[in-house]
């Protein structure tokens, strides 16, 4: 029975128990246990008992959450030291949202320090393990949320993405994940990073869970002023082919440098099963696309610096003792903050700084504009972007985390959609030397009902097996 | 190229306390990161007008009403100090 379970998708999970097939406190007992026994690092806090369920369309199918979100009453420490056993008084919106439609709390996951970095390396709470081969690392900065989900220790699990933290996980453990256009989920109650950036959204097995998920996830928030309604309904997908549907490729950045061969290869077999879905392929160009990371890396940082201020020992979390205020500050943030948010922080005060705002912070903020007006000039002969979400498959541990630069490239095909505040997917499009490849499909801002539509055409037909890592992670 | 002096006033400007091994890593890395970000440089941006927010939110407003919001005890609870009804912090000019 266990093994059925397992094998259940949450849609799946949902629809059983709606007919009586499947009870929900053992559903939620199944996934509690394997939660609880996680050996990849996955969980920072797991649910000893089922909380009160609410009935509703998730069907009572548990939800992990990255420890990012705030959950009342229950640790929610943002993979940082500095927020160690802190449980917030309240509840994000996203997280009260999902309960609201059904889905109970299973646990918190392991993240990158305040969302930080693209490996999960950068956690107070120890690194997260790949379960397709757990010498490396899982992505980042939602590594708990998606090693979690791929190795079957939960149904689905709420990330955020601010430069590809949700896509880029997801492609280097072979889940579907979702970023959704700017603005669409609340971000009340999510820790702050980049505030102009952050998005929360899915996590999931496949399509249809992250479209179940996501139309219980959308809506306008009065605690969130940059919150804005869904213009309709999200809709479960149903296509099977791609007929009519214009599939643009950035020629110049998909044949670029540092793109591993296997990634190209795999990423070339799903635009041939693209064309026999009935999809045209064209070329397309993002020039800006190199700086796209660069001014990623002013914006974000600069946002962060101001965010990050909130962290002082005054109201929350880690306070040093200290003689006076300020050596309390300084001496507070010195111990509290691992060595990627430090030096965050000091990049985006730097761009801030008296003499430094119009060079770095201003001419990053034009930039964001130019590579906006890029990928609008493309939505209008193409339906959708196509790329792989990563450059390669899962690095291994400790590889890239002497070089902060190098780690920051992983993130040179989620960023352009960041800044422009574009939805996007990443969908497994197959393995190279058995490690999942990711595909990412973006479009213009609320297409999210076709992209899913696409996405779910093209996964039937890649007919990717998860189940070798779902076997694994306990 | 960022040097001593510089990483040692932006770190003062953050109020971020930086060990002496930390200063000798952090201003190596922060160079070449400054220096990858330089070639923003290259780009024609005479112009451009910049985007702090994407998509079109008006100013959002609602009624200038008093609502629930967290009780104080509830606000105080998760702080390292508390007197009274409010936060307990050093004093700026020490003892």
């Amino acid at each position: 029975m266990a093994d059925d379970i397992q094998a259940l998708s949450a849609a799946a999970a949902a629809a059983a128990i709606a007919d009586g097939g499947l009870a929900r406190a053992e559903l939620f007992e199944h996934y509690r246990a394997r939660a609880a026994a996680d050996e990849l690092n996955a969980f920072t806090w797991v649910a000893e008992d089922e909380p009160t369920v609410i009935n509703g369309p998730l069907g009572g199918v548990p939800l992990a959450v990255k420890d990012l979100f705030c959950t009342e009453g229950i640790p929610s420490q943002a993979g940082s030291k500095i927020l160690e056993r802190y449980c917030p008084p309240y509840t994000a919106t996203a997280v009260a949202n999902l309960a609201a439609a059904g889905a109970p709390l299973l646990g918190k996951t392991n993240q990158d320090e305040f969302a930080m970095g693209s490996s999960n390396e950068n956690s107070a709470y120890g690194p997260v393990l790949n379960p397709w081969d757990r010498s490396r690392v899982p992505g980042g900065s939602s590594g708990g949320s998606a090693a979690a989900v791929a190795a079957g220790l939960a149904p689905w699990a709420l990330g955020t993405d601010t430069g590809g933290s949700i896509r880029q996980p997801a492609s280097l453990c072979g889940i579907v994940g979702l970023k959704p256009t700017y603005g669409a989920v609340s971000r009340y109650g999510m820790i702050a990073f980049a505030s102009s950036l952050d998005s929360a959204g899915p996590l999931t097995r496949d399509v249809t869970d992250a479209a179940l998920f996501y139309r219980n996830l959308v809506g306008r928030d009065s605690a969130d002023a940059t919150s804005v309604a869904f213009p309709g309904p999200i809709d479960l997908p149903t296509s099977e082919r791609l007929d009519g549907i214009t599939l643009a490729v950035p020629t110049a950045l998909v044949d670029g440098e540092g793109i591993e061969a296997g990634v190209r290869e795999s990423f070339e077999a799903s635009l041939e099963t693209a064309r026999e879905l009935g999809a045209t392929i064209v070329g397309c160009e993002i020039p800006s696309a190199p700086y796209a990371l660069s001014a990623y890396y002013v914006i974000a940082p600069a946002e962060a610096s101001s965010n990050l201020a909130r962290f002082d020992g005054v109201r929350y979390g880690l306070r040093t003792e200290a003689s006076t205020l300020d050596a309390m500050y300084t001496q507070t943030r010195h111990d509290g903050f691992g060595a990627e948010v430090k030096r965050r922080i000091l990049i985006g005060t730097y761009a801030l700084s008296s003499g430094y705002y119009d060079a770095y912070y201003g001419r990053a903020q034009r930039v964001r504009t130019v590579v906006s007006r890029e990928l609008a000039e493309i939505f209008t002969k193409a339906d959708f972007i196509a790329t792989p979400t990563s450059p390669t498959v899962a690095f291994r541990l400790g590889e890239r985390t002497a070089d902060p630069l190098a780690m920051y490239l992983s993130d040179l095909f989620t960023i352009p959609m960041s800044l422009a505040g574009t939805p996007a997917i990443s969908i497994p499009s197959g393995l190279s030397e058995g490690l999942p490849v990711g595909l990412q499909i973006c479009g213009p801002a609320f297409s999210e009902n076709r992209i899913l539509d696409a996405a779910h055409a093209l996964e039937r037909a890649i007919g990717f097996d998860g189940a070798a890592a779902r076997s694994g992670g306990v | 190229m960022i040097d001593r002096d510089e990483l040692l006033h932006v770190a003062r400007l953050a109020r971020l306390a930086l060990d002496e091994d930390e200063l000798q890593t952090t201003a190596a890395e922060l160079s070449s990161i400054l220096d990858h970000v330089a070639t923003i440089d290259e780009l024609d941006l005479e112009g451009i007008e910049p985007t702090a927010h994407i998509g079109d939110v008006e100013d959002s407003l609602r009624a200038d009403q008093v609502a629930r919001s967290l009780p104080r005890e509830v606000a105080l609870a998760p702080a390292p100090a508390i007197r009274d009804d409010g936060f307990l912090v050093p004093s700026p000019q020490g003892e």
